[in-house]
């Protein structure tokens, strides 16, 4: 260990591997991993979403997921829980659009309305 | 850099390894594989979590969820439910982790509610292994800011105003004993860790070394610094493997990463670190055994003065602290004085860990602000004693500490209060007595502990505790007489102001704090020739009551045939012939036999 500067650059690095142990209040994103959410493809988009997150270093962000949600016919489907709002429900949700629900609603805080339950037919 | 979108922390501590972590480990790998899930869940073997009745435990983040006593069996569950479709498996949860179904953060449960963990920061949270997961959490932080930033004064000094005082049981101010290994006069100094831990039941050094052993090793580079010594010594027992076994990883991976050697921070300060195993015999727990066995010499002790500080090893001035006060050090560095201060009482500062066994639901490891009450330890952290029993007592400080009475459950835990107790401190043991207790026999199991330890330097201690374990073998066996109650206290008054060191000298406590508050069992064993907790076999006897069917089952359970009677009615026990052995109370199904 050369300088306190080294110290830290290892600090930075390591806390990508254990952040996810620290309790966290903060935004959830929840998918839903039922049967019927991974035939739909689920697994792909909970990947991506903690892909996202690690990559644009988001801290106080959570990915998890859960059980059935109930509309097995939009599957796959993301929930989204931010402090002192209500829940977004986005369906029939692909890597793409997982991408865009990161930038634009959980970085930006703008829902992407065109993706959620309301708008599916 | 991988990414993983899960991880479980299956606990590798000492306890939970014996129950069958590591079948556990092998189960989620293979399940892993299997689900080809093994590239997005991390598995991590972490330090004790300290709830170690539930064992063995498994942690599931993001969500937390705490999983009890789990099984190999029930990893397939967890892995097919929780990691591939995110369904906890509720069932397997701690129990007091689930609320109406609903999950509550472990934080929340009774049993880690009022603990405030600073030298088990990072047991059970990071994988000791791993040196940069020590690093993510600030470590060897305290010691570059040391090294780049204060003075060896100033370290001196923050330390001093902690108020933190030495966790191995004697409680001296560790600011005090750094000052005074810094001031001492020589060429070369030492320092040195004490990791054997001797106590019955104890298991904090063991835990802290095992789940972090890299706060010890900044702790013990941080005091090099202060008190100009640059090569350390952790003396642990070879009967702690999982706990060297990692600390000698760690000092492997702190070298590697030349947080141990030369020129640590660039800043011209070399500190080496080396391991040497005991035998496991407690008198080396006591500093001047310590330093003679780390020598190479029979680990006896020496008289002091000298002190370590002015002559320790080889002569040398030597720093010598316990596990547990060496990783509270980095904390204080990085926190400030200010802070540690600001936790416990007047003159007892920052928290204390303490190995929590005997009569407890929650048998396990936990660490609680100072001034915390032994009620709040031992009926809501500790959960209160197994099946509906009275509380008798509790002992702290081991084979040198005393008995606790419910008298002063409200008591707030320091070195002070337990002192005027007549018990003490000591490392942090506590084990818990109910009312099936015999006080007597406790006491004579310390005992028969301190004579099968002592090391025969010094005649009190070698012969005294010998002629009082038998006076408590008399007494226990019915064979007492009034004035051997007087004896012992004249012996232990004896012992205690002659020995040559802290084992003799505390090796009577728990005989004079029986006699203290249950002079009443003493008494009874001698004059009435009874046991009132019925435990000591010689003075009991056995009886089948009223309630007895004439099943015969017990008088096939006799192995000696002290039983006899026709079937359907009413058996007897023949009390010569018996021996006392308790296969009929077992066997019979109507509680008709009884003890008295």
């Amino acid at each position: 260990m050369k300088s306190l500067e080294e110290l830290a650059k290892i600090r930075e690095e390591a806390l990508k591997k254990v952040d996810l142990r620290s309790e966290r209040e903060g935004t959830r994103i929840v998918v839903g991993m039922a049967t019927c959410g991974i035939s739909a493809g689920a697994r792909p988009i909970l990947m991506t979403m903690v892909e996202e997150v690690k990559k644009r270093n988001l801290q106080q962000v959570t990915v998890s997921q859960t059980g059935c949600i109930g509309v097995c016919r939009l599957e796959p489907i993301v929930e989204v829980y931010r402090p002192g709002e209500e829940k977004v429900t986005y369906v029939e949700m692909n890597p793409e659009k997982a991408k865009r629900v990161i930038a634009e609603h959980i970085v930006n805080g703008k829902v992407v309305d065109e993706f959620t339950i309301g708008a599916a037919k | 850099m991988e990414l993983f979108r899960s991880h479980v922390l299956i606990c590798g501590g000492t306890g939970c390894t014996s129950s069958g972590s590591i079948s556990i480990e092998d189960a989620f790998k293979e399940e892993l594989a299997k689900h080809n899930i093994a590239n997005e869940v991390k598995l991590v073997r972490t330090g004790c979590f300290g709830l170690c009745e539930a064992g063995p435990i498994v942690i599931v983040y993001p969500e937390g969820a705490f999983y009890s006593r789990i099984e190999a069996k029930d990893v397939q569950r967890i892995t097919e439910e929780h990691l591939l479709k995110g369904r906890i498996v509720t069932d397997l949860l701690f129990k007091e982790a689930v609320v109406e179904d609903q999950v509550r953060s472990i934080n929340e449960v009774d049993f880690y509610k009022k603990q405030q963990r600073v030298a088990l920061r990072l047991c059970g949270v990071i994988n000791p292994e791993d040196i940069t997961e020590y690093i993510a959490f600030d470590g060897y932080k305290a010691l570059g800011k040391v090294l780049t930033e204060m003075s060896r004064e100033d370290v001196i000094e923050a330390i001093k105003k902690s108020g933190l005082r030495g966790r191995g049981g004697g409680g001296f101010p560790t600011g005090l004993k750094w000052e005074f290994t810094y001031r001492a006069q020589g060429d070369q100094k030492y320092v040195a860790c004490n990791a054997d831990e001797g106590d019955p039941g104890a298991f904090m050094d063991r835990s802290v070394l095992e789940g972090d052993p890299h706060s010890v090793i900044e702790a013990m580079a941080i005091a090099g610094y202060a008190v100009g010594a640059n090569q350390g010594y952790v003396y642990v027992r070879a009967e702690y493997p999982i706990a060297v076994n990692r600390l000698q990883i760690a000092i492997e991976q702190a070298k590697e990463y030349g947080l141990l050697g030369k020129n640590i921070f660039g800043t011209g300060f070399d500190f080496d670190l080396e391991i040497r195993l005991g035998a496991g015999a407690f008198v080396c727990g006591e500093e001047t055994a310590l330093l003679n066995s780390i020598e190479g010499k029979r680990g006896m002790p020496r008289p002091r003065p000298p002190f370590p500080a002015i002559k320790g090893l080889w002569e040398k001035p030597t720093l010598l602290n316990n596990v547990e006060t060496y990783a509270n050090i980095p904390q204080i560095i990085l926190n400030g004085a200010e802070w540690f201060a600001g936790i416990g009482t007047e003159k007892s500062k920052g928290t204390k860990v303490f190995a929590l066994g005997g009569k407890i639901n929650n048998t396990g490891l936990l660490e609680i602000p100072m001034g915390t009450t032994l009620r709040e330890v031992i009926f809501e952290i500790g959960g209160g004693i197994p099946g509906g029993k009275a509380f008798k007592a509790v002992q702290t400080g081991g084979p040198s500490g005393g008995c606790i009475t419910a008298d002063y459950l409200d008591t707030p835990i320091d070195y002070d209060n337990l002192i005027a107790l007549g018990s003490m401190m000591g490392s942090g043991g506590m084990i818990v007595m109910d009312e099936d207790n015999c006080m007597v026999d406790i006491a004579r199991f310390f005992l028969d502990f301190t004579v099968d330890e002592s090391c025969g330097k010094c005649p009190p201690c070698r012969i005294g505790t010998k002629r009082m374990l038998e006076i408590l073998d008399k007494i226990t066996e019915g064979k007492g007489e009034l004035e051997d109650i007087d004896k012992l206290e004249r012996l232990a008054e004896n012992i205690k102001a002659s020995s040559l060191c802290g084992l003799g000298q505390t090796a009577p406590n728990p005989v004079l704090s029986t006699l203290k508050y249950f002079r009443d069992e003493y008494e009874a064993h001698v004059v009435e020739k009874r046991c009132p907790a019925g435990v000591c076999q010689e003075l009991l006897t056995y009886h089948i009551t009223d309630a007895c069917k004439g099943c015969t089952l017990c008088t096939k359970a006799c192995p000696v045939n002290a039983i006899s009677g026709e079937r359907k009615e009413l058996h007897t026990i023949n009390t010569e012939t018996c021996i006392k052995c308790g296969a009929c109370v077992d066997k019979c199904p109507f509680k008709a036999i009884i003890r008295k």
